[in-house]
């Protein structure tokens, strides 16, 4: 027995399984059936952006972390899955300058410039988009047909767009496939869905996000549906068209820009929720779901200070 | 039926099985013991022994005046060979008794009382539970009779004897429910003579069949009720215990009383019933020496002032390359520097731990995954608190209830940042005494 390396110090002693890069990796892996998909429907070059993407955002983390002398956060493989989200909700034919520049923006602007990992208000990849959406408006909006498709491969629009501008439907199966045209990693809800009930099992997500994203659409989307059948599409629609499922399940559950409580994320999801219908009927835009999210994340910290639980044997939060 | 519960706690590894079928083993005397004049919360005592006087067991060796602090008695017959500040497990110097054990049959008990609560008059019990120095065994080691002593403002309905031993890997109270039941169910009789109650509970994790079954057939005879609780951490922290068993909420910065109940530990019940049945002061109890670092994992009815180390000798010694020692349990237990230290009232387990639980461990930023949060049993904000407490903001940290905090270290348990939530809440919780004090100045 070495004594001297006996270790003294406070309880608990021991400590759960979880780490950060677990939950990340997590994450990555639960998205590879939606990411596969992606580079099948949309063919080689998608695979490419992944690539550079990834590789982008994990140099720009590296020489920030270097410039800024802090400690070394690659390992937590938070800029993978940055970069692997940021091509998810990109074009599939986005020129790869505006990939390297996109995953860049997402890195420092999104998250090194708050502190980092844990500190950021925004989703550090939306924020990449939202720069990109900015800059390359005509980028950002191209878009090709999928390999395996419906009619939209046709018009060459997204689902939304031809609902929003030529009054065409698109079959809720092929939207529930995902064998439509539309950002990279966005079409197949149902890969989508499989993927993060994995998620909900560990509670990697906060389960009152999506839930109450999806409750809040239908609601509002049958609301409107019933008023207008012609004008306005119904809400499985809604569900899953557009980026509602990966913005539901991947992008407004990020831990470090969503509420701390349940009740905070069911505001928060409603908010999102809300905001989307809003602006695809009612907006310029076909789609709302990056807006909306990056709104709400702007809510966090209010939303944290409005839900505190009740402290145990205290009449409210802020009983002193 | 349903389980009794309460709303966060976690799920830690238990490990009990390393010795909850290991029996209670009486520990042969050591050569030498250590006996702390401090092993309470509350005043120390003085010592009423000099250097070189011989001592019988069971004799006082030191007392104190003050309310708030239980006598010390020699958990021997011997010579005291020195009285000097030695190590103790809470982490400072403490004035101490050395006694060399000697062999003498001959015992200084105080005189028994009988075995009849219903013959008994509740303060001869209470003044019997003060003279024999018992304080409470689950941990906390607050002196027992002056938990029995609430003012006449507080009416008290129920005594509930907190059997759960959530803690993992300590197995002490589980022997005692099924080694000392009789004990245990004549002890809580006693105190519900002292406080004068009806209703007596023995709560007990569903983890432990055998002792509920046991317990229960003892305590059916006096129409006292086990309430099986849902196995879950901390479950056998008072305030979580009583929202569990009886639905109410001990007020924050409140005690149980506040809310018409006490609680006991079931190894405090069994002092209580030595005490008065048998005149026998506290001066042993049952130590669970365990953990991946002992060959043996065992229980011991062990004498106070025992070194850890002849403790752990009995259990076959260490095994592996030894990383922490801990008095308590994993959770809220305390990290010891060396083995050297004595066996106190309060040690309900020495835990040895391998280095190999220890590989290095980044400490990260909070990503507010709120794990912390969902798991908090006093529905605090720990994220929060320990953000706070690196910035070192005080004041804001008791805006959001850092006060409040058991320190269970359910939070700290789950952070996937290992970030030292405890520690910091902790030290937070000092510098607030801190400014406190100095605003009195």
């Amino acid at each position: 027995m070495e004594k001297a390396e006996i270790i003294v110090s406070t309880s608990p002693h021991i400590k759960s399984r979880e780490t950060v890069p677990r939950i990340m990796l997590s994450v990555i892996i639960t998205l590879l059936p939606a990411v596969a998909f992606s580079v099948y429907l949309f063919g080689i070059y998608v695979l490419f952006m992944y690539l550079v993407s990834i590789a982008t955002c994990l140099v720009s983390e590296y020489i920030v972390v270097k410039l800024r002398k802090r400690p070394f956060t690659l390992n937590d493989f938070s800029a993978v899955v940055t970069g692997i989200l940021l091509v998810m909700v990109l074009p599939p034919k986005f020129p790869m300058y505006g990939v390297v520049i996109g995953a860049f923006i997402a890195i420092v602007v999104g998250k090194q410039i708050f502190g980092g990992i844990g500190y950021n208000i925004f989703n550090p990849a939306l924020i990449g988009r939202a720069f990109l959406a900015a800059a390359y408006p005509v980028h950002i909006t191209s878009w090709i047909a999928p390999r395996i498709g419906s009619i939209s491969a046709v018009t060459g629009a997204t689902p939304l767009a031809a609902m929003k501008f030529s009054g065409v439907e698109t079959s809720l199966k092929a939207l529930f496939l995902g064998t439509v045209g539309g950002s990279v990693g966005e079409t197949s809800a149902l890969l989508l869905l499989i993927g993060s009930i994995y998620l909900f099992i560990k509670r990697y997500i906060k389960w009152q996000i999506p839930v109450s994203i999806f409750v809040t659409v239908f609601v509002l989307g049958e609301i409107f549906h019933l008023i207008n059948p012609v004008k306005y599409p119904g809400p499985i629609f809604h569900l899953l068209s557009g980026g509602l499922m990966i913005g539901a399940l991947y992008m407004a559950t990020d831990m470090v820009t969503s509420p701390l409580t349940g009740k905070g994320c069911v505001i928060f999801g409603a908010g999102i929720g809300f905001l989307v219908v809003i602006i695809r009927l009612f907006g310029g835009l076909p789609e709302g779901v990056m807006y909306s999210i990056l709104f709400m994340n702007a809510f966090v910290p209010l939303i944290n200070r409005v839900t505190r639980p009740r402290i145990f044997g205290t009449e409210a939060a802020h009983a002193k | 039926m349903g389980l009794f519960t309460f709303k966060g706690g976690v799920h830690p590894p238990y490990q009990k099985e390393l010795s909850s079928g290991r029996a209670i083993k009486t520990a042969p005397l050591p050569k030498q013991l250590i006996v702390p004049l401090s092993q309470h919360i509350g005043a120390p005592c003085n010592p009423t022994v000099s250097v070189g006087e011989t001592v019988k067991e069971g004799q006082v060796i030191g007392k104190s005046d003050a309310f708030v602090s239980a006598p010390i008695h020699s958990p021997v017959s011997g010579k005291i060979k020195k009285i000097e500040p030695v190590l103790h497990p809470l982490g400072k110097k403490v004035m101490s008794v050395i006694i060399d054990a000697q062999e003498d049959e001959e015992k200084a008990y105080l005189e028994p009382l009988g075995d009849d609560p219903e013959k008994l008059d509740g303060k001869a019990i209470l003044e019997r539970v003060r003279d024999a120095g018992i304080v409470g065994l689950g941990g906390a080691t607050f002196p027992t009779h002056v938990k029995f002593s609430p003012p006449k403002d507080k009416k008290i309905d129920t005594l509930i004897l907190n059997g759960c031993e959530c803690e993992p890997y300590l197995t002490a109270d589980h022997r005692l429910m099924l080694e000392r039941t009789t004990d245990i169910i004549l002890g809580a009789r006693m105190i519900a003579r002292i406080l004068n109650v009806d209703r007596i509970i023995i709560a007990i994790e569903d983890n432990k069949p055998d002792a509920i079954e046991k317990v229960r057939g003892e305590a059916s005879k006096y129409g006292i009720e086990v309430a099986v609780t849902h196995t879950k951490y901390p479950q056998g922290a008072e305030k979580m215990l009583i929202k569990a068993v009886i639905d109410r909420e001990v007020p924050s910065g409140g005690l149980p009383m506040d809310v018409g109940t006490v609680v006991s530990n079931v190894g405090t019940a069994v002092a209580v019933c030595e005490a008065v049945r048998d005149g026998k002061p506290l001066i042993e109890r049952v130590v669970t020496v365990t953990g991946n670092g002992v060959k043996e994992p065992s229980n011991f009815l062990a004498r106070i002032g025992t070194p850890m180390a002849h403790l752990v000798e009995q259990a076959g010694g260490t095994t592996g390359k030894l990383g922490k020692i801990i008095m308590g349990g994993p959770m809220m237990g305390l990290a010891q520097p060396s083995l050297d230290v004595p066996v106190i009232k309060g040690t309900s387990g020495i835990l040895l731990l391998q280095m190999e639980n220890y590989m290095k461990v980044d400490y990260r930023a909070c990503i507010k995954c709120s794990f912390c949060v969902r798991v908090c049993p006093v529905h605090l904000l720990p994220s929060t608190l320990s953000i706070i407490g690196e910035a070192q903001k005080w004041e804001l940290a008791e805006k959001y209830g850092v006060n409040d905090c058991i320190e269970c270290g359910s939070c700290a348990y789950v952070c996937p940042s290992k970030r030292p939530i405890v520690q910091l809440i902790k030290t937070t919780k000092a510098k607030l005494r801190e400014i406190k004090a100095m605003e009195k100045k």
